[in-house]
């Protein structure tokens, strides 16, 4: 891999970022929006149950986790996206850049505009709602390590769905965060769901985060043989999700459609 | 020549930039392009010529590596394209009037971009040549989005330059410029053929254009090679008075060219 084809993908979407506010304010509008609503949620909470219970180390922890891995995936998707608006796949394609260089460069840029989203939740979080990140102790390191790599994952994935499907198919990536909540166990158990959602939840890596996340905010006993399950998956995922982009990709070549990609199908 | 012979040829001849041996595409039962066969030497403007849907570009974008042949090879400097894309594609760059480049990044972003993805040495001091080549300083900090199509085609072919191509694939590439400016634009390009070492392939209609910058030409109908040779020439051996003529008779007579053969 050559550093300097990877570094031309950031600074692409560096360039971007730098001269337009419309994609800077999303980087930490909504999740600084979500972190407000589900603070003030949490306060509430505390007024209204067992004295003694704070809901902001288990509410607002688990919200600002969850939106930090939606904002790596759409990290990487965005960057990707650049590409399909400004349809720019033949210029892009039509080089000596290969596909693992483009996905790490997608992935490198995640991991830059993830973080603005990270730090301004954390501060917010902190500072206005008294979340201490003491709580989890040093285990907050691999709670946000297998989030983030499980984002990483879904954002590749989204990405070789939309250069599957075509550029409308974005739709279909900005909801797939809501459609695995249910499933990922970011405010409740797994154990309250029924016996076939819960399998889905054992496959998603968030969901042994934030069973973990609940049983230190708890003072139970945590089980890191659980975690390391979930940071085993979610770079399994990474794997097939890179091979799927790959597999995609190379469809798109042989069949024309990523030389015509504006056509949706080639069918 | 049959292929074995061809690509023995190509292997032992250094001047070959470009080898494109029995190249075909094909989409469910409609052949895009049929056992084209051809070279593009060192210091040489090929033409490739032929009506609308005739797999020009379909051709183009089997040498760029963004659409997989149906069969055929494609050497760039004796360099596999299917087995060693990235180096192939290294030596190789292309501008296309479908092809724009991003509206939403600056002349100098986009080359910067485009010059880290080609690898290029000391790309500053490059882009700074480039902007003064094709008279885009003053356009260095515009947004592509905004320069009129003669401005965004001049960038395209800033950027067809950055890493100095070996092989130079252009798709209509004066289609958007004036006359004054189209003329500027080819003596440019003729120059950097003489006095370097790479060869283009060049695609346009317009014929006069053609005759005046390209050594060779190939027609190509429905897919294949039907005739071939000096665009000075090639009209008087047929029996008409202009490459124009010429092509109008190939694409409202292709078969009987094909009967004729190459």
């Amino acid at each position: 891999m050559n550093p300097r084809r990877i570094y031309a993908i950031f600074l692409r979407q560096f360039y971007l970022l730098r001269s337009s506010p419309t994609r800077v304010v999303p980087l930490f509008a909504w999740v600084a929006i979500d972190i407000v609503l589900w603070g003030f949620i949490a306060r509430y909470l505390n007024t209204v149950s067992s004295p003694g219970h704070d809901f902001v180390p288990s509410l607002l922890g688990a919200v600002l986790l969850w939106d930090f891995f939606t904002r790596v995936m759409q990290g990487v998707t965005i960057a990707f996206f650049e590409d399909v608006w400004s349809r720019n796949f033949l210029n892009v394609f039509a080089t000596p850049l290969s596909i693992s260089e483009y996905v790490t460069g997608l992935v490198l840029t995640s991991i830059v505009t993830s973080l603005i989203g990270l730090v301004v939740m954390l501060i917010l979080a902190t500072t206005v709602f008294g979340l201490s990140f003491f709580v989890y102790g040093v285990l907050l390191i691999p709670f946000v390590a297998v989030l983030f790599l499980f984002g990483i994952a879904l954002g590749i994935f989204a990405s070789a769905l939309v250069l599957r499907l075509g550029p409308a198919s974005e739709w279909l990536v900005w909801p797939i965060p809501a459609l695995l909540s249910p499933f990922a166990a970011v405010f409740y158990p797994l154990s309250v769901l029924p016996h076939w959602m819960q399998w889905i939840g054992y496959v998603l890596p968030p969901s042994y985060v934030f069973e973990g996340m609940r049983a230190v905010v708890a003072g139970n006993a945590f089980s890191s043989s659980a975690l390391l399950l979930g940071l085993a998956l979610a770079l399994i995922q990474i794997v097939l999700a890179y091979l799927c982009f790959s597999r995609v990709y190379r469809s798109a070549v042989r069949s024309g459609l990523l030389a015509r990609y504006s056509a949706e199908s080639v069918g | 020549m049959n292929v074995h012979e061809a690509k023995i040829n190509t292997m032992s001849d250094p001047d070959i930039i470009l080898s494109v041996r029995d190249l075909r595409k094909q989409y469910s039962a409609t052949v895009a392009v049929d056992s084209v066969t051809f070279d593009v030497r060192r210091n040489e403007i090929v033409g490739l010529l032929g009506p609308n849907g005739a797999g020009k570009t379909t051709t183009i974008n089997m040498i760029l590596g963004v659409l997989e042949p149906s069969a055929g090879e494609i050497e760039i400097e004796g360099i596999a394209l299917a087995k060693q894309r990235s180096r192939a594609l290294a030596r190789t760059n292309f501008a296309a009037v479908y092809a724009p480049l991003p509206g939403n990044m600056t002349v100098y972003q986009n080359l910067r971009f485009f010059g880290l993805i080609y690898d290029v040495a000391e790309l500053n001091a490059r882009i700074e040549t480039l902007l003064d080549q094709f008279e885009l300083r003053r356009f260095r900090d515009t947004k592509c989005g905004v320069l009129s199509s003669g401005e965004q085609t001049r960038v395209s072919l800033a950027k067809a330059l950055l890493n100095t191509p070996q092989l130079l694939l252009l798709d209509e590439p004066t289609a958007s410029l004036d006359p004054a400016t189209a003329q500027d634009i080819r003596r440019s390009i003729r120059d950097i053929v003489t006095h370097g070492s790479g060869g283009i392939l060049w695609t346009s209609h317009n014929m006069y254009e053609v005759q005046d910058v390209c050594d060779r030409v190939l027609f190509l109908s429905h897919g294949r090679i039907l005739l071939e040779g000096n665009p000075k020439t090639l009209p008087g051996e047929h029996g008409v008075a202009s490459l124009e003529e010429l092509f109008i008779s190939l694409a409202r007579e292709p078969l009987a060219y094909a009967e004729n053969g190459r």
